[in-house]
């Protein structure tokens, strides 16, 4: 672990990581989950406008929800995009790095959890892309992607005359009805709010004490990545 | 047992009806049911030809609310003919027989239209203890259940007891009230649900099955399309509120006199899948949230476990009193932030030290140099 202590004058090497199409699925994602969960919060609990007048005067809760609807379209199609790339994409990018199926993943879940959330260890923990315990958290959230497209183009097939929604109206039977399919699509928007903040303080933290460039690496999509010595020397 | 069936019209003839009487109701079925004006013709036709299918109405666990609302029925024809002529073969709650009479009246039917006749069920069959929870004659409600299914054409569960469990399947479902379509495979099964459902609809499904012979056109979950296949909030009176943003806060504030939309006292109209906004109640005259009350969702699955009635949110009793997915969302929210003040303040003496080592180190370098 001796090499992996941070140097003041540290050797960098620039990769690059992110392709583009990954950095512009993950800004569409963010902006439409942004737009998502003010609007979707907003659909939950309305504001309380006191208005004297008539119905046909007013119509922002149906624009609220015509953008939420809107929104839902694109961030479902960017979902489907990126797991596409999950396919094609450079080694970063595919979709073996988000499926923990090798006990040494599991194990170096276990070193990311003890040096960078519990900080029993001194780090860092080094990784080109993402480390196994982010992107096992991905996976998460693309179950979370799937179950709240599930949900919520089943619930919108019920109010829309496009065939599209219509393809998803066959889950919400499965859980019983449009309440219980609601109640989820609810919960799971409180699960995409908490990942998001931990999410940003995490690549804050990253960059505060790693100084690879994670936050700019989603915009260029380089990394620095330090060079050690003994590696110079096999080369 | 009356052996020689008459068909329907012959049995309003005799109760003293009009033809004008007749087809005015095939016409109001008509387009109860969405037929066009050729089907119309088509029911007046097999009512009129057509011998009335021998009817075994069973009740299990249930309030009789279901049949409450089909003698309600805004045509008099309707309770009237069907279910006074219903009352021939065997209802408990109608019928004139009793004791081993009925009981006798429930056989004949089964073995003499075995195959031909339709089973109505009121009320959902209780299963924990071998059904002990609800039983006729010496017998539980699960097998009486059986027993009448293996020879039906077809069944009905009338009301949500018998669709889906309603109250008494609400957790902790003490009884293990179960829907039929839970308990009889292989059978079609019409389920109605509604506590109680609509007279008319009642009414349309049971026309629908004397005078096509098959069963209505159903959804996925086996409710006839004609009625369900609509959510009450699109076809409400008072959407228009909804989507201008203008809600009742309170029952008794001024947007609760105005008519404003009730989505925020609880409605679960947006998430109910009936016919209450177009048919509505009592010859027309009123549904729940034309009367000012939010719609409490009674014809969907399970609608006692979504929530109180007054909030659109579900509670999590085991997260204290009136915690919602955004009480408890907020919570975790809080305890995130305060995890990764934490986590901040421990990352800062951490860069120290990293920062210290690799001072010394470098010094350690210059002075081997």
């Amino acid at each position: 672990m001796e090499q992996n202590i941070l140097r003041l004058d540290p050797k960098l090497k620039l990769v690059y990581v992110w392709q583009q199409p990954v950095r512009i699925f993950h800004w569409v994602n963010a902006l439409s989950i942004l737009v998502l969960c003010i609007t979707g919060y907003l659909i939950g609990a309305p504001l309380a406008i006191q208005s004297g007048t008539e119905a046909s005067f007013n119509y922002w809760f149906g624009v609220n929800r015509a953008i939420h609807f809107i929104a839902a379209y694109v961030f479902f199609f960017n979902f489907i995009f990126r797991l596409y790339w999950a396919f094609v994409g450079n080694k970063y990018s595919t979709w073996n790095n988000y499926v923990p199926y090798k006990k040494s993943q599991w194990k170096a879940i276990w070193e990311v959890l003890k040096i960078d959330i519990f900080q029993l260890k001194l780090g860092p923990y080094e990784t080109i892309g993402h480390n196994y315990l982010a992107s096992t958290t991905y996976l998460a959230t693309f179950v979370a992607f799937l179950l709240q497209s599930l949900t919520g183009f089943g619930l919108y097939a019920a109010m829309s005359p496009s065939w599209f929604p219509k393809l998803f109206a066959w889950f919400v039977p499965l859980l019983g009805g449009d309440m219980a399919a609601r109640h989820i699509h609810h919960l799971l928007m409180w699960v995409f709010i908490l990942f998001a903040m931990i999410h940003i303080y995490l690549v804050f933290y990253h960059d505060f004490i790693e100084r690879n460039g994670v936050t700019s690496s989603m915009i260029g999509g380089w990394k620095f990545i330090e060079q050690h010595e003994e590696e110079d020397k096999d080369k | 047992m009356n052996n020689k069936r008459p068909t329907v019209f012959e049995e309003f003839k005799a109760r003293g009806y009009s033809r004008r009487e007749f087809i005015t109701f095939c016409g109001l079925m008509g387009a109860w049911l969405g037929l066009e004006a050729s089907g119309v013709s088509q029911v007046v036709k097999a009512l009129e030809t057509k011998k009335r299918p021998a009817i075994i109405w069973l009740h299990f666990q249930e309030c009789t609310c279901c049949s409450e609302s089909f003698i309600r029925s805004s045509h008099p024809l309707v309770a009237d003919i069907l279910l006074d002529k219903i009352s021939l073969d065997y209802t408990e709650t109608l019928m004139a027989a009793a004791g081993h009479q009925a009981e006798k009246s429930l056989h004949d039917t089964m073995t003499n239209y075995k195959g031909e006749y339709i089973l109505m069920v009121e009320g959902s069959i209780p299963k924990k203890e071998d059904g002990v929870y609800c039983c006729i004659g010496g017998k539980s409600s699960y097998d009486i259940l059986l027993e009448a299914a293996e020879g039906a054409s077809a069944i009905v569960a009338w009301g949500s007891c018998a669709s889906n469990g309603c109250v008494q399947s609400a957790s902790p479902n003490p009884t293990g009230a179960t829907a039929i379509s839970k308990i009889i495979k292989g059978k079609p099964i019409i389920n109605v649900p509604g506590c109680p459902p609509i007279a008319e609809v009642m009414a349309g499904v049971v026309v629908h099955l004397l005078a096509f012979d098959r069963i209505p056109a159903l959804d996925s979950q086996g409710r006839p399309k004609a009625f369900y296949s609509r959510r009450v909030h699109d076809s409400c009176y008072r959407r228009p509120n909804y989507d201008a943003g203008l809600f009742v806060e309170t029952f008794d504030d001024e947007n609760a006199k105005k008519g404003y939309c009730l989505y925020k006292m609880g409605c679960k109209g947006p998430n109910t899948y009936n016919a209450c906004g177009i048919i509505r109640w009592n010859n027309g005259v009123s549904f729940p949230i034309q009367s000012g009350h939010p719609c409490i969702g009674c014809s969907e699955n399970n609608f006692w476990d979504h929530g109180p009635f007054y909030q659109h949110l579900k509670e999590y009793p085991g997260f204290g009193i009136e915690s919602t997915a955004d009480r408890i969302g907020l919570g975790l929210g809080i305890a995130t932030a305060a995890a990764i003040g934490t986590h901040a303040v421990t990352t800062n003496i951490r860069k120290r030290k990293l920062i210290m080592k690799g001072r010394k180190e470098i010094e350690a370098e210059q002075s081997n140099e």
